[in-house]
């Protein structure tokens, strides 16, 4: 089954093999961030999901 | 030193292919390659049997194998068993790697054995029993057992085994402790200023990459899929249940969600010794995204949000280990009918 990986040091999913790659925010606030007002935060992870959703939807391997 | 000798029907003078169905028989004292590991050992040790057995016969019938060389090591009150060399020969070794790593286990009585890096014993056997690397060249058999009887009387005596580099086994895939003249810092910049200059160097912890697998073929209608959530990055319910240690975990954990519309940080933790948790511990969603994804569940843009989320702490972990819980994990998955995963990674 397909699987995004989302993270926020790419180059350690390559090189372990991964094939949907989906950069994060970062290491500590991968899917938000703590500086930015909740709402703000909320649409941040919404986009980050949105692309690891589009790379379970395509093709081959994808760095997003 | 009483050593038992475990080698195949060619070695064992009986000779070759058309005779790899010979059943295990037992001998007295050497025979072949054990005659020259006599030399080698210490003037106490002894060849005191010799299990020969023909290599097909050995494939086919493992459990009986392996129990007639258990009987003989009890027996003889063998202090070591060795097996092989075995070079290339694939069932050989792998016959080789059943008897050492039963004998060891079963009865605690240390074992040697040697193959070639290709042969398939290394991979299956490797993690269990001690195999010295005998490259491919069977005109080495004698630095080859000299090899082992070195490896195997530091191991009938108790004694340190040495790194696999010393001693020229591989590695068993064991972190050990050690006292070193120098701080991490020193030793990285040390290694950083050799490679700089072109000098060799050698890292401290080996790289293993990974062999590119074929990526999985996409969703087809997301609208219809359900999509699991995996974690690396530690997240647990409060009290982690399953004990998931900050580092080199060797379990993982799967958690109900099904009726949650968000994740409460009160009911969270984080077991993960890798990075500064305190965002996560805050909001979890930073970490498992649940409230986004059941949004997107609500709109119809994906068929459902899986009813658990499986989670683990990616930490100091050994790749064959991670290795094995991936698979545990996907096992899982696979079971329940998910159809894809979101995975995310500190």
């Amino acid at each position: 089954m397909p699987v995004a990986h989302v993270t926020a040091i790419p180059s350690v999913a390559k090189s372990v093999g991964s094939t949907r790659i989906v950069l994060g925010e970062g290491i500590v606030n991968l899917l938000g961030n703590a500086d930015l007002v909740a709402d703000e935060e909320r649409k941040l992870r919404r986009e980050i999901v949105m692309r690891a959703l589009e790379a379970l939807t395509t093709a081959g391997v994808v760095t997003s | 030193m009483r050593v038992v000798h475990y080698i195949n029907q060619f070695f064992g003078g009986l000779g070759g292919e058309e005779h790899a169905n010979i059943p295990q028989e037992v001998r007295a004292g050497a025979v072949g390659p054990g005659r020259l590991l006599t030399q080698l050992l210490p003037d106490t040790a002894e060849v005191v049997a010799t299990v020969i057995c023909g290599d097909n016969y050995a494939a086919e019938h493992l459990g009986q194998v392996t129990a007639t060389v258990l009987a003989q090591v009890t027996d003889a009150h063998a202090d070591l068993l060795v097996a092989g060399p075995c070079f290339q020969a694939g069932r050989y070794g792998i016959a080789a790697g059943a008897v050492c790593a039963a004998v060891h286990q079963q009865l605690g009585v240390p074992s040697v054995t040697a193959m070639s890096r290709e042969n398939p014993g290394v991979d299956l056997y490797r993690e269990q029993v001690y195999i010295v690397d005998s490259g491919d060249d069977v005109g080495q058999m004698r630095d080859v057992l000299a090899r082992m009887a070195l490896l195997g009387t530091k191991l009938a005596n108790g004694e340190d085994p040495s790194s696999p580099a010393e001693m020229g086994y591989f590695p068993k895939g064991l972190l050990r402790s050690q006292f070193v003249d120098k701080t991490a810092a020193e030793r990285l910049t040390d290694m950083l200023l050799a490679k700089l200059r072109g000098q060799p160097y050698e890292p401290e912890v080996p790289i293993e990459i990974a062999e590119p697998a074929a990526p999985p073929l996409p969703v087809a209608d997301l609208s219809k899929a359900t999509v699991a959530l995996v974690t690396d990055g530690g997240l647990v319910p409060k009290g982690n249940p399953d004990a998931i240690p900050l580092a080199f975990a060797k379990v993982w954990g799967a958690y109900n969600i099904a009726d949650k519309e968000a994740l409460n940080a009160e009911e969270y933790d984080v077991s993960h010794g890798g990075y500064d948790n305190r965002p996560v511990r805050t909001d979890p969603h930073r970490l498992l995204p649940v409230d986004v994804l059941r949004g997107l569940e609500r709109d119809g843009v994906i068929g459902g949000l899986h009813p658990e989320f499986l989670s683990t702490t990616g930490n100091l972990n050994p790749i064959n280990n991670s290795r094995r819980m991936g698979r545990e994990m996907a096992q899982r998955l696979l079971n329940a009918g998910v159809d894809a995963v979101i995975l995310t990674s500190t």
